[in-house]
């Protein structure tokens, strides 16, 4: 019986055709690298830091989704992805913006964000987008954003309707997101979808209300990253606010 | 909903190990599939779990979803979760979404038998 040596197995993982999903991911990068700064937008936050899924997180792991159904609308699946991805920023509420990246929303690009906590502190983050293919895309956030966990956006037929969905996989970052979570930030991520959703549906002429469930995935605290607190995004963004005078005066010491 | 595109064989893999074999594609579609293939593997005294990937033809990202919250079953149970036969596209894939953090990836089933017994 001959035996596969290293070089023949090389050569048979080479002549395998590429998979099917092979376009549809981020390639592999250590660090996130934003393409560009949108005017308005702050880079902080984002720059060098790493992607962090649901693993890395701190808090209690919440599956959440929201759907609404489309039926009216007569639209497809594909065409609703489409339109999310290309209005995308359009759709989130108020009070949050969404600096799409120049190359839309396709793998591998990096969005940055602006929007608040409870309390009304201001948050600078971003996101990376992980997944995209005709009927879905999912995004990932970096470390400090309130949550380590991928957010998909899909749409699908269900008993002979077109169904849009945002589905969230998450634990809060770190010990103060838990806490902030706990006090008031499910109930403002759930209305931020929820919304998200209504400007969606709206855009197609539909008024449906927005389904919702909620799913504790797993109770447990991963105390073990705790540390992930020293890279708070929203801490940082606090921090870079109240020194901005200090920057203006050094920028003007510099120019005179 | 959509039928689901993938076919799960479970296998003894010794004393305290069972293999999952999945063959197809990896979608939200599949979640009924790998949870009753679980169930079914881990019967019995089973400590750890092996998921063969050889023929694994297709994951999105409600794919890898599920391997999460499969991984977060299997950890409650004490059990451990290890990989096998992933291509170099979807080792890649697992370090793009940090799952290689907490799931095991072996070359080979030998490997992660072995590696699944001695635990």
């Amino acid at each position: 019986m001959t035996e596969q040596t290293p070089r023949d197995e090389t050569r048979e993982e080479e002549q395998k055709p590429e998979p099917r999903d092979a376009a549809y991911w981020a390639s592999y990068a250590e660090t996130l690298k934003v393409a560009g700064v949108a005017e308005g937008a702050t880079n902080i936050n984002v720059e060098g830091r790493r992607a962090v899924g649901p693993l890395q997180g701190f808090g209690k792991m919440w599956q959440k989704t929201y759907r609404v159904r489309l039926g009216e609308a007569g639209v497809t699946p594909a065409e609703v992805i489409k339109t999310w991805k290309e209005n995308y920023k359009d759709f989130w509420p108020e009070g949050n913006i969404f600096y799409a990246p120049l190359a839309g929303i396709t793998p591998g690009e990096v969005a940055l964000i602006s929007g608040s906590l409870p309390g009304g502190v201001k948050l600078s983050t971003g996101v990376m987008v992980l997944y995209a293919d005709d009927e879905s895309f999912s995004l990932m956030t970096p470390e400090g954003h309130p949550f380590s966990g991928w957010i998909t956006f899909s749409s699908f037929e269900e008993e002979g309707t077109t169904v849009a969905q945002v589905q969230v996989l998450m634990r809060a970052n770190d010990p103060l997101y838990e806490l902030g979570l706990r006090m008031g930030g499910h109930k403002m991520e759930n209305e931020m979808w929820r919304k998200t959703l209504e400007n969606l549906a709206a855009h197609f002429d539909v008024h449906e209300p927005v389904e919702m469930k909620l799913v504790c995935v797993d109770p447990k605290l991963q105390w073990s990253h705790y540390r992930n607190i020293w890279q708070n995004a929203g801490i940082r963004s606090a921090l870079y606010s109240i020194t901005a005078p200090l920057r203006w005066r050094r920028n003007r010491a510099r120019q005179v | 909903m959509p039928e689901a595109q993938v076919k799960m064989n479970v296998r003894d893999a010794g004393e305290k190990a069972s293999i999952i074999d999945v063959q197809g594609e990896l979608t939200a579609f599949a979640e009924s599939v790998l949870m009753d293939a679980y169930n079914q593997a881990s019967d019995g005294h089973v400590r750890a779990i092996i998921l063969n990937f050889e023929e694994l033809e297709y994951m999105n990202s409600s794919g890898i979803g599920l391997l999460v919250t499969l991984l977060i079953r299997i950890n409650r149970e004490k059990q451990q979760l290890l990989t096998y036969g992933l291509s170099e596209h979807y080792r890649s894939i697992f370090q793009i979404t940090r799952l290689d953090d907490a799931i095991a990836i072996h070359d080979s089933e030998e490997e992660a038998v072995r590696a699944a017994n001695s635990a």
